[in-house]
This record gives C-alpha cells, structure tokens and sequence, in this order.
C-alpha cells in the first residue's frame, strides 16, 4: 500500500494578506485584495489594477537579514521567503541554524520567473559597462531556483530542493509532484509553494496581450468577476503560498496538526491539440486530467463535495465549467459546490495554484464553503450547466469532504488534485 | 585619519560578519574570510561598498590583494593619494 501524503503547514503571502489568520478572515468577510496600481497609470496600461502583497519593514526585518535587505529587489522571493517559513514553522518545524542538513526534508518552489525588478537594474547597468558592479546578489535574485535556495539555506533542507516552472498551473502541479516524491518514499516532508513577482514588468505581457480588464481602474474591487456575465478579463495579481507535505508516519509521529489528505492527483498536457493552443486549453485533456486525478485518488465523481476552480474570469469560465461537468457526470442541482479565490485576489499567475490550494484546505480547518464574489451576475452558459445554488455568493456553514482543485496554464498544461478531511 | 578610515571601514564590514563573529573581534591583522568567516561571494560586495564610501575604483589585482582588514586599508590609502 502507498503511503498517505497530509498537510502539516501552510503560510501565504496574498494581496489579502500575509499569515494564514488575515487570509481566512478576507476569505470569509469576502474582501478583495485588488487595489488601484498608480504605477500602471503613470505606464500608460490598460489595466491599472491589480493585487499585490503589502510588504512592509517590519515584515523584512523578520524574514530577512540586514544584509540581505540590502540590494533585495525581487519582490516574488521576498513573497516566497515569507509564506515558505510561516509554513514551516506552522508545521512546527524547527529552524537550526547549525548542524547537519535535514535530509529528509526537501523543497519545490516553483516560479514564472524570479527578480525581474533585481533583473532589470542588472540590465542597464551592463548596458552602461557596470558589470563589475552588479555585486554578487544578482545571480540568486534572478534564477528562478533562488526561491528554492534561499528558502533551502533558512531552512536548512537536505533532500531535493529545486524549482518548478508551469505557468499558472506551477503550484498546483508541485503539490503532486511533492506528493508523488513522499509516496515513492524518497523524502519525509516536503515545503512545496509558488511565488510571483508583482509589477509592471511581469504583468505588461498580459495588458498587451489585451485579456484583462480596462474598465474597473476606478473601481478595482469589482474588477475580479470569475463566473460572471460581465467578467472581461483577470486581473494581474502576485504572491506565494507555501504547504507542508509530509508522510503520515512522519507526522503522526511528530504529533502534528493535520489539515488534510492528499488522495491523489494528475498533471498532464493538452499538446495544442484538440484546439489548444499556448493560450487555450485543449479540452479533452482538462476532462482527463481531473478524470484520472478522481481514479488514482480511488473515488468516484460523486464523491466530490467542492470544486476550487481555476476560473480566472475570462471568456473561457463557461468552458471550464463544461469541461467539470463533463469529466464528473454531473450538472444542476447533483453539481458538487464550486468557487474561485480569483475575485477576491486576482490572478496570482505561478502563485495562484499554491495560493488557492491554502484557501482551498483552509476549508476543511473553518468548515466552512468559502464564497466567490463578483459573480453576483452568473454567466448564463454557467448558469445552463451548475445550478446558481451550487455557487455561493456568501459562505456556508458546512464542512466539506472531498475537494477537488485545479490549475491551469499557458502552453496547455493542467494539474489537479484532490484533497479529502482528514480522518485517522 | 588613519583612524577615522579603519572606523569607516569596520562600519562597512560589519553587516557582513557571520553570525558568530563580533566587530569586537576584528583586529587590523585579521583575515576577511579565513578568520572573519565572510562569504567569499559577499567580498564582491564589500568591495562596492568601499567604492562607494571613499569614492574609488578597485580593480581586480586590488581585490586579489586585499586578504586581511589591513590590506584593504593599505589599498584605500594608496588609491587617496594616488587618484588613477
């Protein structure tokens, strides 16, 4: 028999917030997290809002030296650092700042790309024939490993530490590959998170792109609407979040707090095939994924009470609905619950799986189904599928049992899980 | 003025020490990553850091010269007097 794969910890580093006490109390009040980003208007976006951590000094006094405060300019390691130890340390791991590595302990802590503030500034000063003066912090504000080592030296971690890269689906897709890793008996626990740089360089693309929403700069709250009729495009958002996998043994044995199980999951690829493309998703490969995720977690589709979907508030919802609905056999009333965190926080890109992963099992921990917001107004075609009812707009007071989440991401990737309360 | 340097210079220093290494226990003969522990990847940085307070350029033979606290004020001295 495989091991069991649970949650021991969890931290985030959200535009709701940082620590998991901020972050439960937005889920539940309904609060958003997208703001009005000056920046972007001076820059001449279309798109001016967008979520963003609020990072202070006394929350870098805590996480990091003195020293290495001092030319830190990537935003998503600063986010990572901090959502990757409160996670640990919510685990009730120890942090020893001498002595062996702890082999059994490993990290994935995946990125889009790291430091691209700190790249910058590298790239006018060797433009201008500064090299020399670029200092030794450039090189590990920059590879998107640096999330993984530096969190890997703080902690001391001695399994495998390295750095996954899926686009939106990269932290969803390293909870699995972490699970995986713990079963196969090749590591105890494993801090497994996401991080994303905030700011106009990481988000430009995508207002290029022309797929988020240029009619809420003056009013960011509303910007957010997975679901919705009127939803018009994501909105730009960043952070971390950061889990605690470990086996069952190990945790038991720790005395640990649990948040939940990992049943099973699956990655897998649409090829831009099927009409997929870099941008959309080949359907028949969603249905797949979430299909085989449901039979290696050794459960029927019935057995799903909650869905945290993807839903970025695109034109593409409706079709990630269908494709639920499709992979699970069920529609109307018989659809299991469904939200997305994405109204309340934006779209957090290589964040947004880990950071809705925590939101996700933060669930089980309230017994509560956490309520979408912006949605009041229901797509129509989502309306035809899942009946209203199974979409709250204010939370329920019920606990749920099986969740299912998923990511999913340019270039036709997608990952889903299936997370189930945790019972002896 | 050769005080007032080696003050300076401790300042620059000091962010850098390990952990378990005090500015009390540098003394001018004291070698910067042999006895002080510093990582080699941060002398780069103290390097620009010197750059920056005395208002000098360093080159690479300076750098491979500069092993001990004294060196590196020896080195500051002689780019004072002699600016390139």
């Amino acid at each position: 028999m495989d091991r069991r794969v649970v949650i021991t910890g969890m931290g985030v580093c959200s535009p709701l917030g940082i620590g998991l006490e901020a972050f439960t109390n937005a889920l539940q009040t309904r609060q958003v997290g997208i703001r009005f980003q000056p920046e972007l208007e001076a820059l001449k976006f279309g798109c001016q809002i967008a979520g963003k951590p609020i990072i202070n000094k006394d929350i870098l006094e805590q996480y990091f030296t003195s020293i290495q405060q001092k030319s830190l300019k990537s935003t998503g390691l600063v986010y990572g650092v901090v959502a990757g130890v409160d996670a640990w340390k919510d685990a009730g791991l120890p942090v020893h700042a001498e002595g062996e590595p702890d082999w059994d302990s490993g990290i994935i802590f995946g990125t889009g790309i790291l430091g691209v503030d700190k790249f910058r500034e590298a790239i006018y000063m060797v433009d201008q024939g500064q090299v020399r003066r670029l200092g030794s912090t450039s090189v590990i504000q920059t590879m998107a490993s640096g999330i993984s080592a530096y969190l890997g030296g703080i902690l001391g971690c001695g399994n495998q530490v390295t750095t996954n890269s899926s686009a939106c689906t990269t932290g969803t897709e390293g909870l699995i590959m972490a699970f995986d890793r713990i079963q196969s008996n090749k590591a105890e626990r494993i801090l497994v998170g996401s991080c994303s740089d905030s700011g106009p360089y990481v988000w430009g693309g995508f207002d290029a792109m022309r797929i988020l929403p240029r009619k809420y700069n003056d009013n960011p709250e509303e910007g957010s609407r997975p679901l919705s009729a009127s939803a018009s495009g994501f909105v730009p958002g960043s952070g971390a979040g950061a889990l605690v996998l470990e086996s069952l043994e190990s945790a038991k044995a720790r005395g640990a707090d649990i948040y939940a199980e990992i049943l099973g999951g699956c990655i897998n690829s649409g090829g831009h095939r099927n009409g997929g493309s870099m941008t959309a998703p080949n359907s028949i490969a969603v249905q797949r994924c979430i299909r085989e995720a449901v039979n290696n977690s050794g459960i029927s589709t019935e057995d799903i009470d909650l869905i945290n979907g993807h839903l970025t508030a695109t034109s593409k919802d409706p079709v990630e609905i269908k494709n639920w609905s499709e992979a699970l056999n069920r529609t109307g009333s018989s659809f299991p619950y469904i939200n997305s965190f994405k109204g309340h926080m934006g779209h957090c890109l290589a964040a947004a799986g880990s950071l809705e992963c925590v939101g996700a099992l933060l669930q089980f921990r309230e017994g509560e189904i956490f309520a979408n917001v912006n949605c009041e107004d229901l797509h129509p075609e989502i309306a035809s599928i899942v009946d209203p009812a199974k979409i709250p707009t204010q939370g329920i007071a019920r606990a749920p049992e099986i969740i299912a989440k998923a990511s999913f991401g340019f270039g036709d990737v997608n990952a889903c899980i299936i997370f189930k309360a945790y019972n002896p | 003025m050769a005080e007032a340097y080696y003050s300076q210079l401790l300042d620059i220093i000091k962010p850098y020490l390990p952990e378990d290494v005090s500015v009390t226990d540098i003394t001018p003969d004291s070698h910067l990553l042999e006895e002080l522990n510093i990582n080699s990847a941060h002398l780069v940085d103290i390097m620009l850091d010197v750059e920056d307070a005395y208002d000098i350029i360093l080159e690479n033979e300076d750098m491979e010269k500069m092993e001990t606290v004294s060196d590196a004020l020896e080195i500051i001295r002689s780019k004072l007097n002699n600016p390139s």
